[in-house]
């Protein structure tokens, strides 16, 4: 397996892209976030320490989603009033890109959807309703968030962020939206609730006397 | 991988912390892994931040501890669902109807892979709760969930009184939560709202005895009292299912009794008119028909007798003999009718037909043998015998009809006065009950 090398530009320790489209990574070293240009990685920024976190997930864990393998390749760590949640970067083993996201052991994988006309922020309002899909979403949550910091690859640049709001669609079924307001363009992701027993995961974290 | 590269620096082991109460210096163990928001102080019950690494105080509050006591001790460990649970956090909440307190208890459980789930005990009635994944929805008074129909069960305003350990969310005493539940017995599905927010929570009735093996308690669990909303009914068979079973086989038994009556040939195979007179009785009483032929298979023979008597009786001494075997059936029968007037007018006793029905009779020549008596004040008693051969027989049908109908019916209604007891504690009392317990006369 060739994955694409380089070398952080901060410390000059190596960078392994473990998936082909990785925007940014961070240094594991020095914990520098980069982002990939058309010929080398910049700096952009630094990570803070991340809180401590309940996360059985860890960079590196990998898991079945259906009948695709996939593996944890990074992550955006938030908080909100109550608790921290995080967003799992995760690449598919046919080489797209979803996210997992674990709040208080609720999982739940999703993927970045394109629709049309989303609506602003002061324009959603909890009990509305939307239709994706064919498939109608009631809006239960709006959620003021606070970015906590980033590990490992990601499709995008995200990283000088501080207060994001995300609006929590929910259905009948174990299906979910998910409407995303960190950047000034909406962004929809369209996923699945799902068992922690379902996702087979491997190489999760260890508890201490668990 | 090159030898160069550093080993991979993973996040550290996580680890339950120690740390101490800022207002009594207690030892706090917080096991959630950063999970809780908030825990309390088991020695002076405060309430603290378990997000903030000094663990601001954030209320306090006053509780005679010696009534509040968790039935499973913090720490303890169980298997529950397959997986290990440990109980990190344990409150009491109450709710007031007609001036009285009920209390019950909720007890938080955590695994680190699995996450958060509940157990509340009420009156030695427990369940399993988790929080939904899905959306219930909620129509006046009922609630859909997973494609299964919830009834409206109570609405109240529980507050919660006393709180030890961790907790998930931000617990204060003294909260006030709607809680409305829903039941499917054995499930209960609830909401709790609190300010604008409403979390939905999905119930599974437990026995104390289960919860006891889970955690491998000592002793024995606190009996239950009376009927829980989402207790499952002890009558564990399906009563419609058994309504419909005991409706099939009526329609099965009609069926077997068409055929059978229309298989039989209701062949009458001797029919005579005799008198009986007084005289007669003096000298030998019995005497013989003529004979006739049973054919085909071994079946029935009926014997039908009138007498056009009033106000008297006859009995016939019957005998139906095989007269190429000698086989014989003996059966007595008595022909009587009376009528009259008394204080609550006209009555009638008896009848002026009699019929009786020897099963399996092989086929062949018969005769009946006749053995008449009667009151011998009357001089002539007319009678008429008919033989009939091949009838249905029609009574073992009523008594296979009885036999399932009378536990459909007893099912019935023990699953009625169950479901009595549990909707008398709702919102929606069954009206006899309602009524009577208002005034205890």
């Amino acid at each position: 397996m060739t994955q694409p090398v380089a070398n952080c530009p901060n410390c000059g320790a190596k960078i392994v892209f473990r998936w082909s489209s990785t925007v940014q990574t961070v240094c594991e070293f020095c914990k520098s976030i980069l982002v990939r240009t058309d010929v080398d990685l910049k700096k952009v920024g630094q990570v803070a320490d991340l809180p401590p976190d309940s996360s059985p997930i860890q960079i590196n864990t990998e898991g079945k989603y259906g009948n695709k393998a996939f593996v944890v390749v990074g992550r955006i760590l938030y908080e909100y009033d109550q608790g921290g949640w995080n967003e799992w970067h995760v690449m598919m083993n046919d080489g797209t890109s979803a996210w997992l996201s674990d709040a208080q052991s609720e999982y739940a994988l999703s993927l970045s959807s394109k629709a049309q006309n989303l609506p602003a922020p002061t324009q959603v309002h909890v009990g509305q309703q939307f239709t994706w899909n064919n498939q109608p979403y009631t809006v239960t949550v709006i959620t003021p968030a606070h970015y906590r910091g980033v590990e490992g690859e990601l499709p995008f640049q995200y990283w000088d962020k501080t207060d994001v709001t995300f609006v929590d669609l929910r259905t009948e079924s174990t299906k979910f939206a998910t409407l995303d307001y960190s950047d000034p363009e909406p962004a929809l992701y369209l996923g699945e609730f799902v068992q922690f027993e379902d996702l087979k995961l491997k190489n999760l974290r260890s508890f201490e006397g668990w | 991988m090159s030898a160069s590269t550093p080993p991979l620096s993973g996040p550290p082991k996580a680890q339950a912390k120690a740390l101490n109460c800022p207002n009594c210096g207690a030892a706090i163990v917080l096991r959630s892994f950063g999970q809780a928001e908030t825990v309390v102080c088991a020695s002076c019950h405060c309430i603290l931040d378990a997000k903030d690494p000094n663990l601001a105080i954030l209320q306090q509050f006053e509780i005679k501890t010696s009534d509040v006591r968790p039935l499973i001790p913090l720490g303890t460990r169980g298997k529950l669902r397959g997986a290990d649970y440990e109980v990190i956090g344990f409150q009491r909440r109450s709710i007031q109807a007609d001036g009285i307190t009920y209390c019950w208890h909720e007890y938080v459980l955590f695994n680190p892979y699995k996450g958060i789930r509940y157990l509340s005990e009420y009156q030695g009635h427990w369940n399993d709760i988790s929080i939904c994944k899905m959306l219930p929805m909620s129509e006046g008074t009922s609630a859909n969930y997973l494609g299964e129909l919830y009834k409206h069960f109570q609405t109240c305003d529980a507050s919660t009184d006393f709180v030890l350990g961790e907790f998930p969310w931000q617990v204060r005493v003294g909260e006030k939560a709607a809680v409305t539940d829903y039941v499917h017995p054995p499930r209960v599905l609830s909401s709790e709202r609190l300010d604008k927010e409403v979390t939905w929570s999905i119930g599974e009735y437990m026995y104390g005895r289960e919860i006891w093996e889970a955690f491998k308690l000592p002793g024995a669990p606190p009996e239950a009292m009376g009927v829980y909303e989402n207790q499952p009914s002890p009558v564990t068979t399906n009563v419609a299912g058994m309504w419909l079973a005991f409706a099939a086989f009526a329609v099965l038994l009609l069926a077997l009794m068409a055929g059978f009556d229309m298989r039989a040939k209701k062949e009458p195979v001797f029919w005579q008119t005799y008198r009986y007179t007084r005289a007669d009785s003096k000298a030998e009483a019995s005497f013989v028909t003529d004979v006739f032929e049973l054919t085909g298979r071994t079946s029935t023979v009926q014997v039908k007798t009138y007498a056009p008597v009033s106000n008297h009786w006859i009995y016939l001494n019957y005998a139906l003999i095989n007269q190429d075997t000698g086989q014989a059936w003996d059966f007595g029968r008595e022909v009587s009718y009376y009528y009259g007037y008394d204080s609550d007018g006209s009555w009638t006793e008896g009848k002026q037909n009699d019929e009786v029905v020897i099963p399996s009779v092989p086929p062949g020549h018969y005769y009946l043998r006749i053995e008449p008596e009667s009151d011998p004040s009357l001089p002539v008693i007319p009678y008429t015998v008919n033989v009939t051969h091949d009838v249905p027989v029609f009574g073992i049908y009523g008594i296979a009809f009885l036999a399932l109908l009378a536990p459909a019916i007893i099912t019935s209604f023990r699953a009625y006065t169950f479901e009595r007891s549990r909707w008398s504690e709702s919102d929606h009392p069954p009206m006899q009950l309602s009524s009577s317990s208002g005034d205890d006369e």
